[in-house]
């Protein structure tokens, strides 16, 4: 059933400015598939005449791209599976279980929230430079395992689940380990798709982080690597866009196809975060 | 076997209901084995370290050779800094021009975004999308973007009859185009954020307005922005933080140039001590921005605390 609705003049406000925001990735990708004749050319095209290779052929012949791709791909998918052990497991800890010293461990994680990751830079540098942790994948996802919010999203979603269906469990003879996983995790669902649309987001966009814990250029992740090659190319246009089309599409799409998702972290960051 | 049988049952209720001791002890170890794991990486990779950087903060040290302590010589050094004081002053400048400016268009979008007209589900995906880009990418794009030469900006331009622009190759221009471009790949959140904080709104309230006869803006200025309040307060705390910290995208248009016009306090203590290995003062002005940080959150708080108690 489809209702006939009139014209609004919300519309002249934003026709505009959808074009405003998506134009320019629009763009990205059509730039990506010219040509440098075609970039060069004066007054600039908006269409490539056809779908050219170039720009990609030569990022994948001058760039270990797929690797930076590989590594973006291995950090994040770390990344999220250990929020979601790690961060499920203390968020039900500190939501249900009573034990010694839970106020203060909890108040010590809130705490962290201020601490900004430009100061923790430095030590943490050093920190995994001692143990010889810099220079590999894992320095860029060590830091990426559990995360306050994380944590404060989990707690937050067990607090808000009634009680009744644990204690059932429980009388039935589970014990706490064989109730959180067969019983609340299930339930708990939509609160960790939440927390991975959160840590893929984080991870897989950082460049700070990585940029200060990796030099070697086989071990870069995509934002790293297309920051390094945009240093030394700024005018490969067609190659720079290829890179990003690469950086930026795998999650696009997964924001097309679960947008309900993706805005739902985004508004939860916002109103309980 | 039926011994077994005979006393399996006895061990296993043994195991179960041990004395009142033992299931405290056992309690307190369940809870930390489902809160500890996560506590102690999270804790340990921050509250440790920033306790490191305070020492750091205190000492000359390239990271090679032996530290000397030098007490507070590193702060003092800091206040008398003109790079600091310009990164100091370019940092504020854009945060003073992004934390307003993206909580009114957010306001603005979410308004809009909240209508019931056709296209809307188009309009939301376009508004949003550029948020999931990363900065480093929307970096690269803009410089494209805005390129003096064969930018699709200037070519706007040209058709408007308006002489073309230098943008991010401008001294006076390129903290101002950071700014937009920031602008651009962040306001998708906060107009998610409006959004949910609109449709929480309780419809009676706008309809109880209504009838009272308050026409469309009336009931937006005395319903529906009181309403957002609270809100209000979260995003330009949020903001404010990123607007602070902002990074990414300055390393991958500006590099802090041209003529040190973008340099930011991130971006000042990436350079001295990723680049020029002065860890102790990096770390001294880390310090510094972390205290900032904290200060002007306490300052948006009150302020709006302040401000949305006097406006509504």
């Amino acid at each position: 059933m489809r209702v006939k609705l009139p014209f609004s003049p919300w519309h002249l406000l934003l026709m505009p400015l959808a074009l405003l925001f998506v134009l320019p990735l629009v763009q990205m990708v059509a730039t990506s598939f010219m040509t440098s004749a075609e970039i060069n050319h004066f007054p600039p095209k908006l269409i490539p005449t056809a779908l050219h290779l170039e720009g990609y052929r030569a990022l994948l012949s001058e760039t270990p791209v797929l690797t930076w791709l590989g590594n973006t791909v291995l950090v994040s998918t770390i990344s999220v599976l250990g929020h979601l052990i790690l961060c499920s497991t203390a968020g039900y800890g500190f939501a249900r279980l009573k034990f010694a010293g839970s106020g203060l461990a909890f108040l010590a994680v809130v705490a962290t929230v201020m601490i900004p990751m430009q100061l923790l830079m430095i030590p943490t540098y050093l920190m995994f430079a001692r143990i010889g942790i810099v220079d590999t994948l894992a320095a860029a996802f060590v830091p990426w395992l559990a995360s306050a919010f994380g944590i404060f999203l989990m707690r937050q979603f067990f607090l808000s689940l009634p009680g009744e269906l644990e204690e059932a469990a429980r009388l039935d003879g589970a014990g706490t380990w064989r109730t959180f996983v067969s019983v609340v995790l299930p339930l708990a669902r939509p609160a960790l798709a939440t927390l991975t649309v959160f840590t893929l987001l984080s991870s897989w966009n950082d460049l700070l982080w990585p940029l200060v814990a990796i030099s070697d250029d086989h071990r870069f992740t995509l934002q790293v690597g297309l920051a390094s090659f945009q240093g030394t190319r700024r005018t490969e246009w067609s190659q720079l866009m290829a890179g990003n089309v690469i950086a930026t599409v795998p999650l696009i799409l997964a924001f097309l196809f679960a947008q309900k998702r993706f805005v739902a972290t985004m508004a939860f960051t916002g109103l309980k975060g | 076997m039926a011994l077994t049988f005979a006393v399996s049952p006895r061990a296993a209720s043994k195991a179960r209901r041990p004395g009142p001791r033992g299931s405290a002890l056992r309690r307190h170890l369940t809870g930390w084995a489902f809160a500890g794991p996560a506590t102690l990486l999270v804790v340990g990779l921050s509250l440790f370290p920033a306790g490191w950087a305070f020492v750091i903060s205190q000492a000359k040290w390239n990271g090679i050779a032996p530290a000397t302590m030098v007490g507070w010589r590193n702060y003092e050094q800091l206040a008398q800094d003109p790079d600091m004081l310009a990164a100091s002053g370019h940092t504020l400048l854009l945060t003073v021009l992004f934390v307003p400016s993206s909580i009114v268009l957010g306001i603005l979008l979410a308004v809009a975004l909240n209508q019931r007209i056709r296209l809307i589900g188009f309009y939301r995906t376009c508004i949003f999308v550029p948020y999931v880009a990363s900065a480093a990418a929307t970096g690269i794009l803009a410089g494209f973007v805005f390129n003096p030469q064969f930018g699709a900006v200037n070519e706007v331009f040209r058709h408007l009859g308006i002489p073309a622009q230098q943008f991010l190759e401008s001294p006076s221009q390129a903290l101002y185009i950071v700014c937009l471009i920031a602008l651009w790949g962040q306001v998708g959140f906060t107009t998610v954020v409006y959004l949910a904080a609109l449709q929480d709104i309780p419809r009676e309230l706008v309809e109880a307005a209504t009838v009272d006869g308050a026409g469309k803006f009336r009931v937006f200025r005395h319903v529906t922005l009181p309403e957002l309040r609270p809100v209000t307060v979260f995003t330009a705390v949020w903001q404010t933080i990123t607007a602070m910290q902002l990074f990414d995208l300055i390393y991958t248009t500006t590099r802090g140039g041209p003529l040190n016009s973008t340099q930011t306090i991130v971006y000042y203590i990436y350079e001295l001590a990723f680049q020029t290995q002065r860890l102790g003062y990096g770390a001294a002005a880390a310090y510094v921005l972390f205290a900032v940080t904290l200060l002007l959150t306490l300052v948006v708080i009150w302020y709006s605390r302040r401000r949305g108690a006097e406006v509504f």
